[in-house]
């Protein structure tokens, strides 16, 4: 295994992280409620009463996020060599499966660990590996090399 | 009044929350698709960042989560609403599968995704349609079934 020092940034990982930990507890603690953002989206498709409002706010604060940054400090690259038709169909997979699978990497990986749910392991395990075997697929053995910023 | 106020304070926690969960992507570099695949990539020149996005945002989770399932209630009086299915199933493994496959196409996961949009970037802007889509398509299905 060759590691990429280059680019592997340990403190802003395990900062940035820290902050996606703290997100997720105030929002616990604060709103009672799992910080998973396929559950946050997903309760907006069939709302009932009530339920709205709280759901767009976590969205709308994803979407600032990037805005805010931009007052004090410009956006790190954004590298996105999935092509548009590509991008169109993981998008759709990905929106049928998190719901079908309750959850993605914020609600099982995150946060269910975090709680010890058996349930997230397993899901968490089943996504990571699921990535590992792709990429490989993608680009060991297929060599294509969309996604390596080329 | 007292109500109105309430409700208030839970769209405002939950922005809060959602800007500070955004922010942190951002700073942990995984609102960078490059990057994430750069961790998904073993047999590459791997970069192991993301292992430590989780293991910071676990970290902290873990004493959030320790507090949180000892409460009935939260701090803004809320009911809590933890997760209580315990079953391991067939549902559970074939979409977390079928995401991670969408995940190591894509390197984007639902969080980074809003935060691409909100970004300016297109490709982030047609993950995130077509990703809502999906959604609606799983609404239309399980509505099919349960018929």
């Amino acid at each position: 295994m060759l590691i990429d020092w280059n680019n592997f940034s340990p403190w802003t990982a395990l900062a940035g992280g820290a902050l996606i930990g703290l997100a997720s507890a105030i929002f616990v603690l604060f709103n009672g409620r799992i910080a998973g953002i396929c559950g946050i989206l997903g309760g907006l498709f069939r709302p009932q009463k009530n339920d709205i409002y709280w759901r767009l706010a976590f969205i709308v604060g994803l979407i600032i996020a990037p805005l805010i940054w931009q007052l004090f400090a410009a956006l790190p690259i954004i590298d996105i060599s999935a092509s548009n038709s590509l991008l169109a169909i993981t998008g759709l997979v990905v929106g049928i499966s998190t719901r079908y699978g309750s959850g993605c990497t914020s609600g099982h990986g995150v946060c269910g660990i975090s709680r010890l749910s058996p349930r997230s392991f397993i899901a968490t395990l089943a996504f990571m590996f699921a990535g590992f075997v792709t990429v490989y697929i993608v680009r060991h053995v297929l060599g294509l090399n969309f996604g390596l910023g080329a | 009044m007292r109500k109105h106020f309430s409700n208030i304070s839970v769209v405002l926690f939950a922005l809060l929350s959602g800007t500070i969960f955004g922010l942190g992507l951002i700073l942990a570099g995984m609102a960078n698709p490059a990057k994430v695949l750069a961790f998904l990539d073993l047999a590459g020149l791997w970069d192991p960042s993301l292992a430590l996005v989780m293991g910071g945002a676990i970290s902290i989770g873990l004493i959030a989560f320790t507090l949180a399932k000892k409460r009935n209630i939260s701090f803004l009086g809320l009911k809590m609403h933890l997760p209580t299915t315990r079953i391991i199933d067939k549902r559970l493994v074939i979409g977390g599968l079928a995401f991670g496959i969408g995940w190591g196409l894509s390197g984007i996961c639902p969080a980074p995704a809003f935060v691409l949009l909100g970004a300016g970037s297109i490709k982030g802007i047609i993950f995130v349609i077509f990703m809502l889509i999906g959604m609606e398509i799983y609404e239309r299905i399980e509505s099919y079934r349960k018929k």
